[in-house]
């Protein structure tokens, strides 16, 4: 079995910044991303941009022009990055489970450190598996990687930074914005919390596309508190109401955002130790200081430990990084605690912003309004009502639920329907989603065939 | 029309272009493109039909997690295409709604 | 529930499938039986298993149990209101050469000399008849026609929500902490209160040794940890459930179309934690099994794999009947990898012995202390 000092699971900010600077100070260490090419979600595509498309970066972002950095001092490490590479299991003892060009192999890794970054909140609305309804981050990705844009005037619903950032860029580049939905009221609890996210940054940033999108004429409908996406085999058009009245805008492309959450599916497969974060609504796991998690030798970097963005998500790479080479010998103490503490700071400078984000734009209560009709879990094809009458026969958990229903037993193994399962089940026994708890994640986290697991190296 | 368009058509990346064909129909894409993407420029950017209910999907998330844009490449069912890197003459074919099962 | 002791005609330490069919049998019985489960109904085997209805291959001691269990599954949906999915679709075990045929010839003849002819030996053509996707290579085997499979967690819950509407009651959350015999009664402390009853049964699975022992009987039960892999949808390629001779595999389409892989391969289990530990190692020769007996599986994409906690005993068999060092309590845990067929029947047994004192089926195999 091959074997290395670290590995490190994901090539975003937090997984780059952690191999580049482990790998320079002298350890062997391994880069599995499923992606072509370093850069995550966040920095996607950022090397060829950079080379090929260097004009693009104007619309694209300073944000965005970021990563290059990263990304060019990781690919100048000695890190070994291996792209194209699934990750379908991870071991306590640290045996990992990768698949490269169809063959699957074993490897043994001393210390690992996953940054596997963060999804999008699935939030579930009346016809949102309609073709034409794809998330903002989906079309975020087709404008860095491909430089896709809508064909048509397009409708942005939900809300939070990513949503507006996706919005300035369309505003820059040119493409036509039909409507932003904003749902939800932007709450006065957000308010404590301004003098910090200003002193980050994020504030500044913040208001400053906001000022780009209202220069570009956008047409901006706040208060929206009921969203349906409206078609036959195709999107037509999306339905809102808001707390004046009711609105119907014809589109074929409507992209949905309710902020990020955690991307927990590898840590909870483990299964790492895991809480409830209530302020951002999603699970998480529990790590200390220096990102270690309850099981020896596993650490977790960037937003995959607790929503932070990509430049805290950077900040965390290297505190879990130097930790593994304080770990594995490689500095010592006094060094360690040197260089730990400009990351540490930098880190929680970042960090101060997220109060006032996750109170500005609090995460929507999946279960309160969802109709019985509406579809919960997009694999099984399992309705809100469904999962609602599982819990009246005795259905005490989502696991239960998912063995009477379906719900979650599809290829994406949750990662689309558990927050909303578990909502609803919470709201219907009225206990907390830590009690309700989730869906028990089973490796392969990933799918692979029977051929390729019989062939297992 | 097309769900997407591509901001560069004109561009200097037009010696990029790769040949696909689609459930028998050939389609033009750029080098580096996932499969999802390309699909999702062409003019139907269906990826499948749901399995249970038959009714047309198309590629969602576009980073791995939706398993909506499921397609059969090259031969192997229920691929993630939006995982999936264009290659001159891939096969690609929307995946149909299984057969019904008996009993 | 905590001030105060409950009382109940019958207690069952157990809320899995055989726990909830004691439940049924002595609810239709007219008595009044609660079921303490520690964690939630069906956790364990009742929802990992496999779900296989099949007499093929069974033990001989068993064999008389699996086909009076049998005509009950035939008639759950009459029984219970609803059939927990079972599907007869058959059972077959497939030979991949002559010694395995031999071997298949010589099994048939054995059960048909105990007087049973339910096994039937299948030539080259006839197995290619019954499962058109097998390899070429597999030379016959032995079909079961009136067997199937079921839903475990929904074939578990709908034997509780019968005795739920007969009169029993469910405590989940209860794991059973002490257990003491006062008087004519049982009392047993939960950590959801105390429970009074004058008779008990012992239907906890692979923590069944732990509850015999608390009564005074010594039964010895390994925990394992079975694992399954389940694929996704795939066109519709076989009806019977299928197994090999010469291989660890067991192998059914169900209607969604996925197909599941078990076969008895063992993962890691933490009896404490109640955690399993999949073990991709032997899923890999697990996978490599299905693929020998069903090509068209090798490019079937796995989408989950789990393991369920089972006790498994130094015979195979499982613990069924009256405890010998204890009044009045009775066993039914630990079978083996293959209890979930005898589901229905060993717990109509269980009631026939509270409510009768004895029944008609040879439960003698089974007995508690045969390794004491």
């Amino acid at each position: 079995m091959a074997s290395c000092d670290l590995a490190v699971i994901g090539a975003g900010p937090a997984g780059m910044a952690a191999a580049t600077l482990a790998a320079e100070h002298g350890l062997d260490v391994v880069v599995y991303d499923e992606n072509p090419a370093p850069g995550g979600q966040i920095y996607r595509a950022i090397e060829t941009v950079s080379l090929a498309r260097n004009s693009d970066l104007a619309f694209l972002g300073e944000s965005y022009r970021a990563g290059a950095a990263l990304a060019r001092a990781f690919r100048a490490s000695p890190a070994r990055f291996m792209p194209g590479t699934t990750v379908w299991l991870v071991q306590k003892d640290r045996a990992i489970g990768i698949l490269r060009d169809g063959k699957a192999a074993m490897v043994q890794a001393n210390r690992i450190i996953i940054a596997t970054g963060a999804l999008e909140r699935p939030v579930p609305v009346p016809g949102w598996t309609l073709p034409g309804v794809m998330t903002v981050g989906a079309a975020q990705g087709l404008l860095k990687s491909a430089a896709m844009a809508p064909s048509s005037p397009v409708v942005l619903a939900g809300k939070g930074p990513l949503l507006f950032q996706l919005a300035a860029q369309y505003v820059a580049a040119g493409v036509a914005i039909a409507a932003i939905l904003e749902t939800g009221a932007r709450p006065i609890a957000a308010l404590p919390h301004v003098w910090p996210a200003w002193r980050s940054g994020t504030i500044g940033k913040g208001l400053a596309l906001l000022r780009a999108i209202r220069q570009g004429g956008v047409n901006i409908i706040r208060n929206v508190v009921a969203l349906e996406a409206e078609g036959r085999g195709r999107l037509e058009a999306v339905a809102y109401r808001t707390v004046r009245g009711t609105g119907r805008i014809a589109t074929p492309l409507l992209l949905l955002h309710e902020g990020v959450i955690a991307n927990a599916q590898l840590t909870k497969a483990i299964p790492l130790a895991h809480e409830w974060n209530e302020r951002q609504q999603c699970w998480q796991p529990m790590l200390d200081a220096d990102g270690n998690s309850d099981v020896e030798g596993i650490a977790v970097a960037g937003d995959a430990g607790g929503i932070g963005g990509a430049e805290a998500a950077a900040h965390s790479g290297r505190l879990v990084a130097l930790a593994a080479l304080k770990a594995l010998g490689k500095i010592g103490r006094i060094a360690h605690e040197a260089l730990a503490e400009t990351e540490r700071t930098a880190w929680q400078r970042h960090l101060a912003a997220r109060p006032f984000l996750d109170a500005l734009y609090p995460p929507p209560d999946a279960s309160a309004q969802l109709a019985d009709g509406t579809l919960v879990c997009r694999c099984e094809e399992v309705t809100a009502g469904q999962i609602r009458e599982a819990v009246s026969l005795g259905c005490a958990g989502p696991n239960q639920a998912k063995s009477f229903t379906r719900a979650g037993m599809g290829p994406c193994q949750g990662r689309m329907c558990g927050l909303t399962v578990a909502a609803l089940i919470a709201r219907e026994t009225g206990q907390s989603m830590s009690e309700v708890g989730h869906y028990r994640i089973r490796p392969p986290i990933k799918p692979l065939t029977v051929g390729e697991l019989a062939a297992l190296e | 029309m097309s769900l997407f368009r591509r901001l560069h058509e004109d561009g200097p990346g037009d010696a990029m272009t790769v040949t696909i064909t689609v459930d028998g129909v050939a389609l033009q894409a750029r080098a580096g493109e996932s499969v999802a993407a390309a699909v999702l420029a062409s003019s139907d950017p269906t990826s499948r039909a749901a399995p249970v209910g038959g009714a047309p999907r198309a590629p969602y998330c576009m980073m791995g997690v939706c398993f909506d844009c499921l397609m059969e490449i090259d031969g192997e069912t229920n691929r993630q295409s939006c995982m999936v890197i264009v290659r001159e003459g891939m096969m690609v074919k929307r995946m149909a709604r299984p057969k019904a099962v008996t009993p | 529930m905590n001030a105060t002791t409950a009382e109940a005609d019958v207690i069952i330490v157990g809320g899995g499938l055989h726990g909830c069919s004691a439940a049924y049998h002595l609810a239709a019985k007219g008595l009044k039986p609660i079921v303490l489960e520690k964690h939630v109904v069906a956790r364990h085997a009742s929802s990992a298993s496999a779900g296989g209805v099949r007499r093929l291959g069974r033990h001989p001691a068993e064999i008389p149990l699996a086909q009076a269990s049998l005509e009950l599954w035939h008639r759950l949906g009459d029984m219970l209101g609803a059939d927990g999915n079972f599907r007869p679709s058959g059972q077959v075990r497939v030979a991949e050469n002559e010694a395995e045929l031999a071997a298949c010839a010589t099994r048939v003849g054995e059960t048909r000399a105990l007087g049973y002819d339910f096994e039937e030996l299948l030539d080259r053509d006839a197995l290619r008849r019954t499962v058109p996707a097998v390899s070429p290579h597999c030379v016959g085997g032995i079909r079961v026609a009136r067997d199937g499979y079921a839903f475990p967690f929904k074939a578990t819950t709908a034997f509780r929500h019968k005795a739920e509407e007969l009169g029993a009651r469910i405590l989940e959350g209860a794991g059973v902490t002490a257990l003491d015999r006062a008087g004519e009664r049982w009392e047993v402390a939960t950590g959801r209160g105390r429970l009074r009853a004058p008779v008990l049964v012992n239907a906890a699975g692979a923590w069944g040794r732990e509850i015999a022992s608390m009564l005074g009987d010594t039964a010895p039960v390994k925990p394992t940890a079975l694992m399954m892999m389940v694929s996704d949808r795939m066109p519709h390629f076989v009806d019977p459930t299928v197994g090999a001779m010469g291989r660890k595999l067991s192998f059914k389409q169900m209607q969604s179309g996925t197909v599941v892989i078990g076969g008895g391969f063992e993962g890691k289990v933490d009896h404490a934690t109640e955690l399993t530990e999949l073990d991709f190692r032997q899923l890999a020769e697990s996978a490599t099994n299905a693929a020998a007996i069903f090509p068209i599986m090798a490019k079937a994409r796995l989408v989950r794999c789990w393991a369920g906690i089972e006790g498994v005993t130094p015979d195979d068999l499982p613990y069924i009947g009256p405890s010998k060092a204890a009044p009045a309590a009775f066993h039914s845990f630990a079978f083996c990898g293959h209890g979930f067929q005898l589901g229905p029947i060993v717990g109509s047994i269980t009631a026939e012995l509270i409510v009768n004192g004895r029944t008609n089926l040879p439960i003698e195999p089974f007995r508690v202390d045969r390794f004491a």
